[in-house]
C-alpha cells in the first residue's frame, strides 16, 4: 500500500442533527475548493462502515485530519476505529469559543455570521494541512 | 424534546457530491417544515461509530434512509446497525425523473437543486404518512 505524502486527507463529521456539523462540512469544502485545493482529499465518513477495504485504507494512505462538530468526535473516533489514527483533530465547538460573537443556529442555509465561522474553521484546517505537509504559507 | 416515537429520516453525509447536499436539504425540509411533529433526524456518523443511545433509537423507531449516490451509506449504516429500516430514497432516482433540475455544487445547490430537494422532501413526507398509517 503506497503512502501518500503530498496530500492530506480530511474526514468531516456530517453532523446532520447539529448546526456545528454543517459548519464542519462547509469548512471542509472551503479548504478543498478554495484554500488548499491541490493538497487535500476527502471521503464520506459513513463510507468507512458502508464501503470496502479500499475506503477503510484512507487514513493509512493519507495523513488525515478529522473535523468534528461536537465533542462526540465521530470523525476522529470513526477514522481511528475503521481506518487509522488521525494526525490531527479540529473541533468546531472548541473553535466557536474563540469567536463568541459568531452565533450558530441553522443546520441548513448559513447566515453571514455562520459563513464567517465556517471560514475561520477552514483557516484552522488549512493551517493544520500546512503543518502536516511541513509547509509554511 | 424526545426523539422517541418519531420516524427517523437519515441522510447520507455526502461531503463529496452535490446530490448528498440535496438529500440533507430535503431532510431538513421534512423535519423542520413538512412533518416536524412526526419526523426527526440524527447524525449518521453516530451510527457509524456505534453510539449506544442512537442505536437504541434507530432499532425502536422506523427509519428512512436518504442517499445521494449508489454507495448508499445511509441505508447500509442503518442495516449494519440493525436499525428498523422502513424505506429508502435515492436522490439519483428523483433526479432521473427531473433531469432538468441538476444541482450546482456541494455548498450551493442553486434554484434547480433546491427545487429537486423540495420534490424529494414531498416524497419523504408522503412515505412518513404511509408508515404512520400502516405500520404503527
Amino acid at each position: 500500500m503506497a503512502i501518500v505524502t503530498d496530500k492530506v486527507g480530511i474526514v468531516s463529521c456530517s453532523g446532520e442533527d447539529l448546526p456545528e456539523g454543517t459548519i464542519s462540512r462547509i469548512a471542509t469544502r472551503i479548504v478543498m475548493e478554495k484554500l488548499r485545493p491541490d493538497d487535500t482529499v476527502t471521503i464520506c465518513l459513513p463510507l468507512f462502515l458502508a464501503g470496502s477495504e479500499d475506503e477503510r485504507a484512507f487514513a493509512k494512505v493519507f495523513p488525515t485530519i478529522a473535523v468534528d462538530g461536537c465533542d462526540k468526535k465521530c470523525a476522529e473516533v470513526g477514522t481511528n476505529k475503521y481506518s487509522g489514527k488521525p494526525v490531527a483533530t479540529v473541533v468546531v465547538s472548541e473553535i466557536m469559543k474563540k469567536y463568541p460573537h459568531l452565533k450558530v443556529k441553522s443546520r441548513d442555509k448559513l447566515s453571514a455570521e455562520e459563513k464567517e465561522l465556517a471560514l475561520k474553521v477552514a483557516e484552522e484546517i488549512a493551517t493544520k494541512v500546512d503543518e502536516v505537509l511541513g509547509r509554511k504559507k | 424534546m424526545s426523539k422517541n416515537g418519531k420516524v427517523f429520516v437519515i441522510p447520507c453525509s455526502g461531503i463529496g457530491k452535490a446530490l448528498g447536499t440535496v438529500g440533507r436539504t430535503a431532510t431538513y425540509e421534512v423535519v423542520e417544515k413538512l412533518r416536524p411533529n412526526e419526523a426527526t433526524t440524527i447524525c449518521l456518523p453516530l451510527l457509524t461509530i456505534g453510539d449506544e443511545a442512537i442505536l437504541k433509537l434507530t432499532r425502536n423507531n422506523p427509519c428512512i434512509s436518504v442517499d445521494g449516490c449508489p454507495l448508499q451509506c445511509a441505508r447500509k449504516n442503518i442495516e449494519a446497525s440493525e436499525g428498523k429500516l422502513a424505506a429508502s430514497f435515492m436522490v439519483t432516482d428523483v433526479l432521473r425523473e427531473n433531469r432538468s433540475l441538476k444541482p450546482e455544487a456541494v455548498t450551493e445547490l442553486g434554484p434547480k437543486g433546491l427545487k429537486l430537494a423540495s420534490i424529494l422532501a414531498e416524497k419523504i413526507a408522503a412515505q412518513i404518512d404511509e408508515i404512520n398509517k400502516n405500520d404503527r
